[in-house]
């Protein structure tokens, strides 16, 4: 029973660690797209969609990954491209994508796939204390590793230096002769395939069915993940795990008849944020504060 | 840190004239133009300089030495003309390029990264990839054979402005450069910084390396350069050896003619104290800004009263607090105006008692640039009765009085309403100031009337502020521009550090004294100092 | 490649022409995602744009649906001039709903003709309240207003969810998560045309809606509050030099924007539905955010742009029927049409410049 409970947590934690580490990379750069929604289902759909046709997990899992790049190019077009208003032009890619996913689902509602296969053989998962975490899909394991490769990217590259600059001056780094506009688009790019595999891994292992809206708000709490964890790699995972862990509980509350009310147990998350959100301002130190150009467009003068 | 002594500069200087090969130009410019749409930036510029030479760039602000060294560093494309390096026709695409061609670059405004660390910061700038260990031992050596000391592990943050710059020019160090360009690196520094600066630069010359010092003050520029060319809007006047020309005749080819005379001042002043203030005390509130301690001044009636002092030394906190941007019951003594304690008075209660202020930054601050002239005549007049009624704007006043100060102030638009960023920096200068004057303020407290503002416009306005102290206003005027603190105050004092020196009246001072106490010196320590 | 450069005066055909460009090319793009469908465009357009419109009946409804859209949005336009990214209208909207409905619930045999003016301006304090937490903590903590109210938007569904299937719950509605119906001294009516009659569901509410519209026009265009919030949108330091309060001005603005979405959320309730469920907001939070942008950040034009989008969304309901066009698609519109609103933006207040392969120097 506790095995099963931490398996679902595990399991509920993945798209937010990989969505929210593909976030922390865009934001890193300086920008903050607010359309994680829309391509997760962009990718969700894509996922579910080449599937079904194809029956191929990983043709699947490809195609969630490119349309979640394609989505974020729409974004990376007008954001970096014409500079717009990021703010806005994320809401417009979660409304644009949230329909366009819909409308290409349309038909896929009702069908059924076979999900992910675990990566180890089936009665691993019945060893005590540790058969929870022998008991996922290889997305998962390699959500852990991409936590850890972006860590080692950005703090321990020379590239990865460069991108973090981009998102702290713009203006600097463009001085230094890099290019800001060439960061920042591979940057939207990789948070696109980030949020498309996340995306993708829905309909593939949570739930092996596609419905309009699955993310279910998925995308704005890995958007939160990413301040909760002060744009470090290493906290997503903590972070999304608790967050994880709020989930299941309110739905194993329920099961159990607990008297907190179930909707109080679903806004913790939600709440947590705040909270997080607050003591970061209060703290404010240099390591742990958001990027200082984070929002703001780049316009280049030559 | 170090402590330079000016023979050890002169056996510099003389150690690199020796060495000095006489037909090596490092870096040559012929006829380099830039514009900007309709705007001609830089005009067929003729330029060279020679290896391990200190050359002076001088001009006012707006002359084009930004533009140029921009272009030589990448960073902007001429539209004409060629470059040439030691002797070869080159075209610098970009920064990248030009570091790899040895140009280091020292911007005005540093490009460092103020939440990365020092190493972190050096990193970036170069092209090659070090292993860290490997880069820190550089970093430590580099900063030891040319005395600027600084640990590699702190955020950028949290280090004083002067280094900062230390910083940067350590970056530019560990590229090897050949030629080194510092953009009016003086601005932020005072004396003393400014005497260790150039005797990193000095040492710097003596390796060969080629500094290109950009500024538009003149005495630094005879003091360190051995040639300097002179730029004037957008153009060349001429290419002077250092040591054979005065001051003065720096002066006049940067700015094209005698300096101006402004009109006399009557001189009646009153008894009557406008303006009191003692004990006025502000802690900093970033890192950045300079405290205030214990300031004490008062202005009577038809007075001038003057501040100097290089810039961040509590000019914009001291302006904040006259303005009410920033006020404090607890850490101002006394801030008493015509008889009024207005310790706790916004800058909109303040105004209302016939304040005017008039801050130094135009773009932004004193005017909107997106905005028409009408709507920045509403920014400090939204509380007019004439202007505002049950604060419903009544906009056929609010242009009559735009037209007026338009008329009266000469300003010269080129529409009939237009955005404030249409305007030049003069003519917008104009704007604004007639803007506040019109208004017959009893009080008036502006800083940096005439930065950036062409010659005619220059005059005009100080000639405003005059005709204003002859009416009987009491004036406080913040400026770093001696020269107009000379033509307008009655007497003068300096403010170093966030605290101002002893006012004295003009007839006592010279520019020499003045420099001194900018300095944080009185007369004797520096005396002996030099001794 | 191309790059940007500062325009110094925008011309005034870009202002007009970007809005009416942007619905073109919107309209361009819905027939070309019709025929990848295999839908016909041509009966497709029809029913998105002229259908809802061929009625008076239907104008009419239009007006209903364009109602929240239109007080909303006007909220927002007053936050985004200042720079303020208040984007939890949504949360703001039930909140306005939920004071409202506390009120009206708690006297369910009231005939009084107060009792609707004292939940219009209850539901402004609930909104209003649901506003101050991101601006509160936005002025004295700067902490991100986007985040917050956003996260906010969540928390005021599920509280809503949790009134509606717990202590709210109408013991007559068979275990639905329904409210009781409020007493008919709570509900707004529709407006009876003398020698008409009533109009579709045209109720009084959208009068107010477009009173809101004009009174917030009049206050940008004329008052002095109207200048300030344009002056904090533009530069905080002259705002300061200006002698106004930002942290007021910031507050002040998310208070308005709070209270009319509540306000909207009222009037959505009390015209349309009659009692309190767990959707009452079909999105229009986040749709007037599109609102905002089309009408250009101008009060009077978010009457022009509520009517429009609100036609998207009818258009949307109307070719489900006739064609069995999934209504998402109103969303793929929605999206493009802020995309293209968001790219004039940038083509008004910039030009754009081809940037040249490579450019001769003469060497002489």
């Amino acid at each position: 029973m506790i095995d099963a409970l931490i398996l679902t947590i595990l399991m509920t934690s993945v798209p937010l660690v990989l969505a929210a580490t593909g976030e922390l990379v865009v934001e890193r750069s300086g920008v903050l797209n607010l359309g994680l929604e829309g391509m997760m289902l962009m990718g969700a759909v894509s996922a579910f969609a080449f599937t079904y046709a194809t029956g191929s997990l990983f043709i699947g899992l490809l195609a969630g990954i490119i349309s979640g790049a394609v989505t974020a190019a729409i974004f990376g077009f007008f954001v970096l491209g014409l500079a717009t208003n990021q703010v806005a032009t994320g809401l417009a890619l979660t409304i644009f994508g949230t329909g366009l996913s819909g409308l290409i689902g349309a038909d896929f509602v009702g069908n059924a796939i076979t999900g992910l296969p675990t990566l180890f053989p089936k009665h691993f998962g019945d060893i005590p204390f540790i058969g929870a975490f022998l008991s996922l899909d290889i997305v998962a394991y390699s959500s852990v590793i991409i936590v850890f490769l972006v860590w080692v990217f950005l703090f321990k590259t020379k590239t990865g230096l460069i991108l973090r600059a981009s998102g702290i001056s713009h203006d600097s780094a463009h001085s230094l002769g890099y290019s800001v506009l060439k960061v920042r688009w591979c940057a939207v790019l990789f948070g696109g395939m980030m949020a498309g595999l996340s995306g993708a891994y829905l309909p593939l292992m949570l739930t092996p069915h596609w419905s309009e809206g699955m993310t279910s708000g998925r995308g704005w709490i890995a958007l939160a993940l990413v301040v909760f964890a002060s744009w470090m790699p290493s906290r997503i995972i903590y972070g999304a795990i608790l967050f994880g862990t709020i989930t299941i509980m309110q739905l194993a509350g329920q099961a159990r008849g607990w008297t907190i009310p179930p909707q109080l147990l679903s806004s913790l998350p939600y709440l947590a944020t705040i909270l997080v959100l607050v003591l970061i301002s209060i703290r404010g130190s240099a390591k742990h504060a958001a990027p200082s150009n984070l929002t703001i467009p780049f316009i280049s003068s030559k | 840190m170090i402590k330079c002594s000016f023979i050890e500069i002169e056996l510099f200087k003389k150690k690199i004239t020796k060495s000095m090969k006489p037909h090596s130009a490092l870096l040559e410019s012929r006829d380099i133009s830039k514009s900007f749409g309709s705007f001609i930036a830089n005009d067929k510029i003729n330029f060279n300089i020679l290896e391990g030479e200190i050359h002076g760039l001088l001009g006012e602000n707006g002359a084009g030495k930004s533009t140029f060294v921009k272009m030589v560093y990448g960073l902007l494309e001429p539209t004409m003309g060629a470059l040439f390096w030691n002797g070869n026709p080159i075209k610098i695409r970009g920064p990248q390029e030009a570091r790899n061609f040895g140009i280091g670059m020292v911007f005005q405004h540093f490009s460092l990264f103020p939440t990365l660390t020092v190493i972190e910061n050096i990193e970036l700038a170069l092209s090659d990839t070090q292993a860290l260990p490997e880069l820190r031992k550089t970093i430590i050596e580099k900063s030891q054979e040319f005395g600027i000391s600084v640990d590699p592990d702190t955020y950028i943050r949290d280090l004083s402005v002067g280094e900062q710059q230390r910083v940067e020019i350590l970056r530019c160090l560990l590229q090897n450069p050949k030629l080194l360009i510092m953009d009016e690196p003086t601005s932020v520094l005072t004396p003393q910084e400014s005497e260790q600066l150039f005797v990193i630069l000095n040492k710097l010359a003596a390796t060969g390396c080629s500094v290109l010092f950009i500024s538009h003050k003149l005495k630094e520029v005879k003091e360190i350069t051995q040639r300097a060319t002179i730029l004037r809007r957008g153009r060349v006047v001429d290419t002077v050896t250092s040591s054979e020309v005065s001051t003065e005749q720096l002066a006049k080819m940067m700015v094209g003619s005698d300096p101006q005379h402004v009109k006399p001042k009557i001189g009646t002043k009153s008894n009557d104290i406008l303006v009191q203030i003692s004990g006025l005390c502000r802690p900093a509130d970033t890192p950045f800004s300079t405290p205030l301690l214990d300031i004490n001044l008062d202005v009577k009636a038809g007075e001038i009263v003057g501040i100097a002092g290089i810039a961040g030394n509590g000019q914009s906190e001291l302006m904040e607090a006259l303005t009410g941007e920033w006020r404090s019951r607890d850490s101002i003594k006394v801030l008493d105006v015509l008889g009024v304690d207005i310790r706790d008075y916004s800058p909109h209660k303040r105004r209302q008692m016939g304040i005017g202020f008039l801050p130094e930054e135009r773009n932004g601050h004193s005017a909107v640039m997106g905005m028409t002239l009408t709507e920045n005549t509403l920014l400090t007049n939204h509380n007019n009765p004439e202007v505002q009624k049950h604060s419903i704007i009544q906009n056929d006043n609010l242009e009559k009085l735009t037209s007026n100060i338009i008329h009266d102030y000469d300003v010269r638009t080129p529409l009939q309403n237009p955005l404030a960023s249409s305007l030049s920096g003069g003519n917008l200068q104009k704007f604004v100031v007639g803007r506040e004057i019109i208004k017959k303020p009893s009080v008036f407290f502006v800083a940096q009337p005439t930065w950036g503002v062409d010659i005619g416009a220059t005059k005009f306005i100080r000639n405003a502020l005059i005709d204003l102290a002859n009416e009987g206003c009491g004036i406080i005027v913040i400026s770093q521009d001696l020269e107009e603190l000379f033509e307008l105050a009655d007497s003068i004092s300096v403010l170093f550090r966030g605290k101002l020196s002893e006012r004295k009246p003009v007839k006592e001072l010279n520019s020499q004294k003045i420099g001194l106490l900018m300095g944080g010196e009185d007369g004797a320590s520096l005396a002996k100092e030099h001794s | 490649m191309f790059y940007l450069t500062l325009r110094k005066e925008t011309p005034l055909i870009f202002k007009v022409s970007v809005p009416i460009a942007s619905i073109l090319l919107t309209i361009l793009f819905g027939i070309f995602i019709f025929s990848v469908l295999g839908y016909d465009s041509g009966k497709a357009l029809y029913h998105f744009f002229i259908s809802p419109l061929s009625r008076i009946d239907r104008i009419a409804d239009l007006f209903v649906k364009a109602c929240p859209l239109m007080i909303v949005g006007t909220g927002l336009v007053l936050c985004f001039r200042a720079n303020i990214w208040n984007i939890g209208a949504e949360g703001q909207l039930i909140m306005g709903a939920v004071f409202a409905g506390g009120l009206a619930l708690s006297f369910p045999n009231t005939n009084s003709v107060w009792l609707l003016p004292a939940m219009a301006v209850l539901s402004f304090i609930g909104g209003g309240l649901w506003a101050f937490l991101p601006a509160i903590l936005k002025v004295r903590l700067r902490t991100n207003e986007i985040l917050v109210s956003l996260m906010l938007t969540y928390v005021a569904s599920l509280f809503l969810d949790w009134l509606v299937r717990g202590p709210w719950r109408s013991p007559t509605s068979f275990g639905f998560p329904l409210t009781n119906y409020y007493p008919d001294a709570g509900l707004i009516s529709k407006i009876n045309f003398p020698g008409i009659g009533t109009i579709g569901q045209l109720h009084w509410g959208v009068f107010i809606a477009i009173l809101v519209c004009l009174l917030c026009w009049f206050m940008m265009q004329k008052t002095v509050f109207g200048f300030q919030v344009k002056l904090v949108g533009d530069s905080h330091k002259a705002f300061r030099y200006s002698g106004f309060s930002e942290s007021k001005t910031t507050m002040m603005l998310f208070i308005i924007s709070g209270g009319l979405a509540g306000l909207a959320g009222m009037i959505e309730v009390s015209a349309n539905i009659g009692q309190l469920q767990p959707n009452i907001s079909f999105g229009y939070g986040f749709t007037a955010i599109i609102v905002a942008f089309l009408a250009r950040l101008n009060p009077a034009a978010v009457i022009l742009a509520g009517l429009l989008i609100a036609l998207i969304e009818m258009g949307g309901d109307s070719a489900q029927i006739a064609l069995a066009i999934p209504k998402v698609v109103t969303g793929v519109f929605k999206g493009i049409l802020l995309f293209l609103l968001l790219a004039g933006e940038t083509l008004t207040k910039y030009q754009i410049n081809v940037k040249p392969r490579q450019r001769s120097v003469p060497n002489d």
